[in-house]
């Protein structure tokens, strides 16, 4: 099927002296180590230098299972001290995952019980992209989101309450209400948005990393080192909007990656009868930026992946096109009959999912017992529960917030004659309407 | 030579306008484009101006505005009569759907009604929308079609079979009365109706009419009718400031200055980018319309 050739490619990704640069470079990380040692074994994508072992050819050829983990494609035996991820990274992007799953799975709940209204859109089965890539990230860099932003939100440190408050429309959400569960912001942890209309976040997410650039090379302000990091679709990818911003960030360096989980599907336009050439990691090279395709459903390779690009932006070197192999288990919304996708798809990537395969990984290398991931969904379930009692118990935001932020002015129509803010005024909006 | 393209529209679309076209027609003239509304409506022109009848749609009418530029074409003014863009007809679900938020429920009508040589016609129900559409294909000019998205599912009509098309430009009169005038369109007219029953009990008999087209609008028909009446409420979903309200409110001020009887009231959506939760607050209610 056309789907899995464009998964065995072997993909000239990072160019050589990208990779050397990273391989010598001072990460610091264990599993950039750790990585030569099994760069056969795990990447089975990408040209390394340093090793030898050659790229991924021969492992090009995918099979559901061995895809999930990198245990099976081994020489030796796996031991602790030659995992991928340490007990801690591991146990934490586990139960981010989880949140990720559990959460959005709450949504659903919620929303057939008329709690939380208008589109919304889940993130089943893509938890792997979020989860490797904000990871990754230190707590000062920046993400841009699409609609299905709930759980990059979580990735990136927005309580669950406040996510959940928000798609309630409550005045506790993290925009108090006034975006609901498209346009999810956050100051405090860096979230430039939820949009709705695809490719927008795309030019927003530039604008913050030229931001990063300037800062440090004109205002010679080397404090700020923040990389940014845009989360778009395969739809968006044939949007104008998509190429003018690769275009920009590849002419002036700017530190930013643009991560595209490719879930094959836009709303009901498969990728394939959309786009002239379905491989969006080729389209990084027209512009001169390095074009990576990664199994997006395998939280470590993610996360291998991510690590270099985000290194990379934030060493000066430039974006990257990183594209994520991904599925949605999910219909595009929750008003999506989700009549389009064939069961023997769906089946094929049901059969890859990286919360089981990340959790088989662990138990087999000895990072974690049934017992300690038991408790980390415990906990979780008790978070999102949390969440919604929160939600449910937070008061709708007052009418007057509807006026403010309309302009500069914190209060929106400016100061009424008699000296106080229009919107505290309340027949200014009491009016005489019945609503 | 006509075709329908966009986004979705070969299962049939978001709102299943086109479901079952692909089927009958086949999939060479109704098909998917990919995401890209600038390049959808340019596409659209340049088959327009080969002369085919192109129908595009967007998904959104929120989605319209990267391909703003595109709409305002300009090309027989341009051309000198060389080429035309007539046969485009855009078509593009706007307006409240009670749960849309910023960027499914927008009213962008007014924006388009600034743009010499383009039509923007708005139907009230099924019926009027399959004359109207007709018109707007076969009509030499670009038409903007807009659907109002509250009415796809609320909507309950007899339509007549075959082949009929609604003129253009014709306001029509839907209510009869002697005391004010109301204009609206699309979804708010039903909103008006209810107005409209609300004083019938408080003895104002009120003249209802649906503008249909909005550009180029009919000055006649609503000038007669203030003329008989002496006053005017204008309502519509988009935002009061700058909103085509203001449009006919000048316009008739223009006209029949020493025959109104009180200044022209507008009954509008608030100045603000469109809320999720506050809708029900934002939209222009029968209640705010009978108090005005």
């Amino acid at each position: 099927m056309a789907a899995s050739s464009l998964a065995s490619r072997a993909v000239a990704s990072l160019s050589p002296s990208i990779s050397t640069g990273a391989s010598r470079d001072d990460a610091g990380s264990s599993s950039v180590v750790g990585f030569h040692k099994r760069s056969s074994a795990f990447t089975g994508r990408r040209v390394r230098i340093s090793s030898g072992h050659g790229s991924s050819a021969a492992h090009g050829r995918r099979s559901c299972v061995v895809a999930a983990t990198a245990a099976p494609v081994k020489e030796s035996p796996p031991k602790i001290a030659d995992a991928l991820v340490t007990r801690e990274e591991g146990l934490e992007l586990y139960e981010d995952m989880i949140l990720g799953r559990c959460f959005e799975d709450m949504c659903a709940q919620m929303y057939y019980r008329s709690k939380m209204f208008g589109f919304v859109h889940l993130y089943n089965g893509q938890e792997a992209v979020s989860t490797g890539f904000v990871k990754a990230l230190k707590k000062d860099d920046y993400i841009c989101s699409t609609y299905r932003d709930h759980v990059h939100a979580l990735s990136k440190g927005v309580p669950a309450r406040q996510v959940m408050s928000e798609l309630f429309g409550k005045a506790t959400g993290c925009c108090r209400g006034q975006g609901g569960s498209m346009h999810m912001f956050s100051k405090e942890h860096r979230l430039l948005g939820g949009f709705a209309f695809i490719g927008e976040g795309i030019p927003v997410a530039t604008g913050a990393a030229f931001n990063t650039k300037y800062s440090r090379e004109v205002l010679k302000d080397l404090s700020v080192d923040a990389v940014t990091l845009a989360f778009f679709g395969d739809g968006t990818c044939n949007n104008g909007q998509f190429f003018e911003c690769l275009n920009m960030a590849a002419l002036w360096k700017l530190p930013i990656v643009y991560v595209v989980e490719n879930n094959l599907w836009a709303i009901g336009m498969d990728h394939f009868r959309a786009t002239s050439v379905p491989e969006i990691w080729k389209k990084g090279e027209a512009f001169g930026m390095p074009g990576v395709h990664v199994d997006g459903m395998d939280v470590l390779k993610v996360r291998e992946v991510a690590k270099e690009a985000i290194a990379r932006a934030r060493r000066g070197d430039g974006p990257t096109l990183v594209e994520c192999e991904t599925y949605r288990y999910r219909g595009h919304s929750l008003a999506d009959p989700d009549e389009l996708r064939k069961p023997e798809q769906k089946n094929k990537y049901a059969v890859r999912d990286p919360i089981a395969a990340f959790k088989k990984y662990l138990l087999e290398n000895g990072l974690a017992s049934e017992a300690d991931l038991k408790a980390i969904e415990k906990k979780i379930d008790e978070i999102v529960e949390d969440a919604v009692e929160f939600a449910d118990a937070s008061p709708l935001p007052p009418r007057s917030q509807l006026l403010e932020n309309v302009f500069a002015d914190p209060r929106g129509f400016g100061i009424g004659p008699d000296g106080k803010y229009r919107c505290e005024d309340p027949a200014f909006t009491a009016g005489t309407a019945e609503v | 030579r006509a075709y329908v393209f966009g986004e979705d529209v070969k299962f049939g679309g978001v709102f299943r306008c086109t479901s079952g076209l692909a089927d009958a027609f086949g999939t060479h003239r109704v098909f998917n484009t990919p995401l890209c509304e600038q390049g959808l409506v340019g596409f659209g022109i340049g088959l327009a101006a080969m002369g085919n009848r192109a129908i595009a749609e967007i998904q959104f009418a929120d989605y319209i505005f990267p391909a703003f530029d595109q709409a305002t074409a300009k090309f027989r003014y341009r051309s000198g009569n060389a080429f035309n863009c007539g046969g485009l007809t855009v078509r593009s679900p706007y307006g409240a759907v009670g749960h849309g938020g910023h960027y499914h429920s927008q009213s962008p009508e007014a924006f388009f009604c600034h743009v010499p040589g383009l039509k923007v016609v708005i139907p009230r129900n099924p019926s009027q929308a399959k004359g109207l559409l007709l018109a707007s294909i076969r009509d030499p000019n670009p038409v903007i079609f807009f659907e109002p998205k509250w009415l796809y599912r609320l909507s309950v009509d007899e339509v007549p079979e075959g082949d009929y098309m609604l003129p253009l430009s014709n306001a029509e009169v839907i209510r009869e009365g002697t005391d004010i005038t109301l204009v609206a369109w699309g979804a708010q007219l039903a909103v008006m109706q209810q107005a409209c029953a609300e004083a019938e009990k408080e003895g104002i008999s009120c003249e209802l009419i649906d503008l249909r087209t909005l550009i180029p609008w009919d000055k006649e028909l609503v000038e007669a009718s203030v003329n008989k009446t002496g006053k005017l409420i204008v309502s519509h979903e988009a935002p009061v400031t700058g909103g085509f309200g203001a449009e006919i409110a000048a316009t008739i001020a223009e006209r029949c200055f020493l025959r109104l009887e009180a200044p022209i009231a507008r009954v509008c959506g608030l100045d603000t980018p469109f809320p999720l939760v506050f809708e029900p607050f934002y939209m222009p209610t029968a209640n705010k319309v009978s108090t005005a």
